[in-house]
């Protein structure tokens, strides 16, 4: 294969379109007679529906309908939970509200109009009689005895229980020299992708057709549910995800909406759309995070660490949305980190309130992970008084010890942990870092330096390890004029793969990139796939597509090589082109069968039998890739029994997940008066195996690492007592903002993954992974003169204030 | 009751009778079908909807179509001209300053706007401009980087 692409810093194909403005998201796509659909929101966290009467909002102008609970309870089937856990508690999940709201946010009722200000406007006059219910808001509380309950049929507000891990925990604990715990939380997060969730759904009676337009990340999962959903055929539904405007796993998701929409359209006969509003997407979409823990962590007076606990309630919310149970399950696979710990234990207890459901946010209980084993190891460092770099090289595998089992039962690929953190301490020149810090400390200044090593997991995943199917398909297809059409299973929604995988394509087979278009996202265009989520589509999905183009490649050979009156194995593939190696063989040995004996085409008078057919160059030893593809559809002159045309498809099934790892060191400086925190240095070395493209693998790193530095310093969703939702809007909700930022100084140690053929192993979530605990190390490294060893994120600049004044 | 305005939008005159509460973004996107323009909140705070409005990079969520009578308004559609992408556009896909686009309509005018008024603006500079779009993908750096290339144009 030469190299043309792959390794580059390609520029993306879907640019132009998305910077002139020419693109389309969900609202962008306009369809004659739409109807619009504006949604009844429970304003209580916890009520009875004692009545709903639109009867003013009926009359209102425009308005075409109004749906309650009441009327959709038996016509569309509950939101889906893919969750499997023993003895796991599932909520019975209507796509509107009956009898109680169980959430700020809930939908109870539906308003559809001709004009969205119109159902906007009529959505006003819905009268909902409630009978408020205490609410269960605080986590802890929920899990434990007495109090409200959610769900009356539970008896409690416990959706589950789960131990795991492996090793002689009480031992390891009991035995070690040291034994540190700490409360850790991770707070609750809101996605925040900048195009909210949007449905718009078409119906047409005729042809009994419902084609469904969702902002989402898994377009044939969806599929799939909204066929059980709707109880109609999976084969006349079609979802399209166009533009996708960020999901984060906020839209690795089955929502009511989604379904009701459908519905809609169905009870109507026309096309009905819904576009969330801000306010709605801070309500009613996912949440991250939110898990509340105690760690123990046990160590030998020289740092090796024994043994880790971790007891953690997981608020999971209301209602489970389709991965929200597993979730926390994820953090108890990672808490190893990237560290050799022969005793491991995670206690998780699931607990509802009357929240918005938490599920999958860009890490999904990797990162919860990742910053509980390094908080872990930062409280080793400081207990004994080691160096948190020490404190870390002491507890890594080897290289030579992979594939590395850990006592979370999972078995790393491929890793060399201290090469990274080398790498990484020598761009940030460490040494003098400390050095530096020495001295500013004497001098009354508060500097910070954080370090953290994390590995992570990606590639999601072998099947026998997912809800609904690991692997990822593609089909590869020459056209007949020679362009190349690539179908992806999964579904990029700002990840890059029309060009990553056009690159893969193009330097396959030897074409320019321009003539490679990638196609995904459409049910009724592109073979089943899983989609886009934990960091999977280019090691899983890229696969597939890399796979099929070998398949398409052995094909296009045996063509090829009767083309050029020879067998395939005298064939050979490069810059495009077939060549024949040595003399050119008998028409009858080439083809491997006597002439003689396929009956002569019934050509019409006049037409010459080779009719447009390719030919060899002229000294008959070359025949193009566009050659062999137009010979495959013309089907004139193949070999025997050779199907035509020139395509293949290949789903791949990895056999293990993929495990990324790196080095993420943050120093910031404190500020006495204020207590903001700012930042003077980030340095990051990532391995995310092989590169496709560099500059998207820094897109997504950057990315990451201002989602992790948001949990760090800015984000929370803050809930009051009565499970009043306060940070409503973006002008409560603190996300990152450019000014706030430091200048990311990347770099990468390359350790390939024997787990795909590309040794790709994923880099979405990597930054998100690993920068959080590596800034939350800084600040707490900057307070350290006061004393302070763990602080609770957000580090907001009254907590690190109030510390400062209290000394 | 209904108000005609008349708003010059990309360079072509455009008079139309609207509700004097629609949105300019709804008069562009809706009226006009100038769709590039994005709406990401409705608090004003994300300015995903950012057009120039007579030279000054405005949030055309929070400014009715009726406050825009008789003004010159430029959307991301009418941001190259004759085919050539702006400097900011070209920028941006240079130096990988987009992921999912979203933001990017309003990234760029906003961008556009401060080059208008300060052509060799500073890193910080150009963080603090860009303070009022909120991007979830690029992490920013990206960004700043496409408004650097686009200054050196």
């Amino acid at each position: 294969m030469a190299e043309k692409y792959v390794g580059r810093r390609v520029k993306r194909t879907e640019d132009p379109r998305l910077i002139k403005g020419l693109a389309h998201y969900v609202d962008d796509i306009r369809l004659p007679d739409t109807l619009h659909v504006a949604f009844v929101r429970s304003i209580y966290a916890h009520a009875r529906v004692t009545n709903v009467d639109a009867s003013a909002a009926l009359e209102a102008p425009g308005v075409v309908a109004v749906y309650t609970g009441r009327d959709v309870a038996e016509k569309v089937g509950p939101v889906p939970c893919a969750g499997n856990l023993p003895d796991l508690k599932i909520p019975d999940h209507r796509v509107l509200a009956k009898d109680k709201v169980y959430f700020v946010g809930h939908p109870v009722a539906a308003v559809v109009a001709t004009d969205p200000y119109a159902a906007r406007d009529a959505a006003d006059l819905v009268v909902v009689d409630y009978d408020e219910l205490p609410a269960v808001v605080d986590a802890v509380t929920a899990a434990g005895e007495g109090g409200a309950v959610i769900h009356e049929q539970f008896g409690s507000n416990v959706a589950y229980k789960l131990t795991a891990g492996e090793g002689d925990i009480e031992g390891a604990l009991g035995g070690a020299d040291h034994v540190i715990r700490q409360r850790i939380i991770n707070q609750r997060l809101a996605p925040v992708a900048m195009e909210p969730r949007g449905v718009l759904a078409r119906y047409l009676p005729g042809e009994e057709e419902l084609t469904v337009w969702s902002s989402t990340q898994i377009p044939h999962l969806l599929r799939t549910q909204l066929a059980l959903m709707l109880g109609m055929p999976e084969n006349k539904l079609r979802v399209i995800t166009p533009e996708v405007g960020g999901g984060f796993g906020s839209k690795l998701n089955v929502y009511a909406e989604e379904a009701l929409l459908g519905w809609i359209s169905m009870q109507t006969g026309r096309p009905a759309k819904w576009i969330e509003t801000r306010r709605e997407n801070m309500q009613a979409t996912i949440h991250g995070r939110d898990q509340i823990g105690e760690i123990e962590v046990g160590c030998k007076a020289d740092g090796t660490v024994m043994g880790l606990r971790y007891n953690v309630i997981a608020d999971l919310g209301a209602y489970h949305q389709l991965l929200t149970p597993a979730i926390p399950t994820l953090t108890g696979l990672m808490l190893s980190g990237c560290y050799k710990i022969p005793a491991i234990q995670i206690n998780v207890t699931g607990v509802f309130t009357n929240k918005m459901a938490t599920d999958a946010y860009r890490g999904a209980g990797r990162p919860e992970a990742t910053y509980v084993v390094e908080r872990a190891l930062d409280l080793v460092a400081a207990e004994l008084g080691l160096d948190p770099v020490e404190a870390r090289r002491r507890n890594f595998p080897r290289p030579d010890e992979f594939p590395f089992k850990t006592a979370t039962g999972l078995f790393y690929d491929s890793g060399d942990y201290a090469g990274a953190l080398d790498k990484a301490l020598a761009n940030a020149d460490y040494t003098e870092l400390r050095a530096e810090q020495k001295l500013a400390r004497e001098r009354g200044r508060l500097v910070g330096i954080g370090v953290s090593t994390y590995v992570e997991i990606c590639a999601l995943g072998p099947s026998q390890a997912m809800p609904a199917g690991g692997w990822e398909s593609a089909t590869v297809r020459i056209e007949p004029t020679g362009k190349v059409t690539v179908l992806t299973g999964a579904s990029p929604h700002g990840q890059g793969q029309e060009t990553s995988f056009a690159q893969l394509a193009a330097d396959e087979l030897g074409v320019d990139l321009k003539d490679v278009t990638v196609i995904h996202g459409d049910t009724s265009v592109v073979q089943y796939g899983i989609g886009t989520f934990g960091s999977r589509a280019t090691a899983v999905g890229g696969t597939a597509v890399y796979v099929a183009i070998e398949r398409l490649k052995e094909k296009a050979a045996k063509i090829a090589a009767h083309l050029l009156g020879t067998d395939a194995a005298s064939v050979f593939f490069a810059d495009g082109k077939f060549t024949r190696a040595g003399e050119k063989k008998s028409a009858a040995a080439a083809a491997g069968a006597d002439p003689g004996e396929v009956p002569p085409a019934v050509l019409p008078a006049g037409q010459d039998p080779a009719g447009a057919l390719p030919a060899p160059d002229a000294d008959g030893k070359h025949v193009s890739l566009q050659d062999v593809a137009l010979a495959a559809h013309l089907a004139k002159d193949l070999p025997p029994d050779m199907e035509p045309g020139l395509s293949a498809t290949y789903f791949f099934e990895p056999k293990n997940f993929t495990f990324p790892f790196g080095t993420h060191i943050a120093v910031v400086e404190v500020d006495r008066d204020t207590g903001a925190v700012k930042f003077v240095r980030y340095v990051a070395v990532d391995d995310c195996g092989k590169v496709i493209n560099p500059l998207l693998v820094d897109g997504q790193v950057h990315g990451g690492i201002v989602q992790a530095l948001g949990q760090a310093l800015y984000e929370t969703v803050v809930y009051d007592e009565s499970g009043q939702l306060v940070t409503g809007t973006l002008m409560d909700y603190a996300l990152p903002r450019a000014h706030m930022l430091p200048w990311f100084e990347l770099d990468r140690t390359e350790t390939p993954t024997p787990v795909n053929p590309l040794g790709v192993k994923g880099v979405g979530e990597a930054g998100t992974i690993g920068a959080t605990p590596a800034i939350v190390s800084a600040v707490v490294d900057a307070l350290a003169p006061f004393g302070v060893r763990h602080l609770d994120m957000p580090l907001k600049p009254e907590t690190i204030w109030r510390i400062i004044g209290a000394h | 009751m209904k108000r005609a305005i008349t708003i010059n939008v990309n360079g072509t005159e455009h008079t139309h009778e609207v509700e004097p509460r629609l949105l300019l973004v709804h008069y562009l996107r809706d009226v006009l079908n100038l769709t590039g323009t994005h709406v990401g909140c409705e608090t004003s705070l994300c300015g995903a909807c950012t057009v120039i409005i007579d030279g000054q990079a405005v949030k055309s969520c929070t400014m009715f179509a009726v406050q825009a009578d008789g003004a010159s308004v430029t959307t991301i559609e009418g941001l190259a001209r004759d085919g050539e992408l702006h400097p900011v556009q070209q920028g941006f896909w240079e130096c990988h300053g987009l992921q999912c686009g979203y933001c990017t309509p309003g990234m760029i005018m906003t961008a556009a706007q401060l080059l208008e008024r300060n052509s060799n603006p500073s890193r910080d500079e150009i963080r603090h401009a860009l303070e009022g779009n909120l991007c979830r993908c690029t992490g920013y750096q990206h960004i700043v980087e496409a408004v650097e290339y686009a200054a050196k144009q």
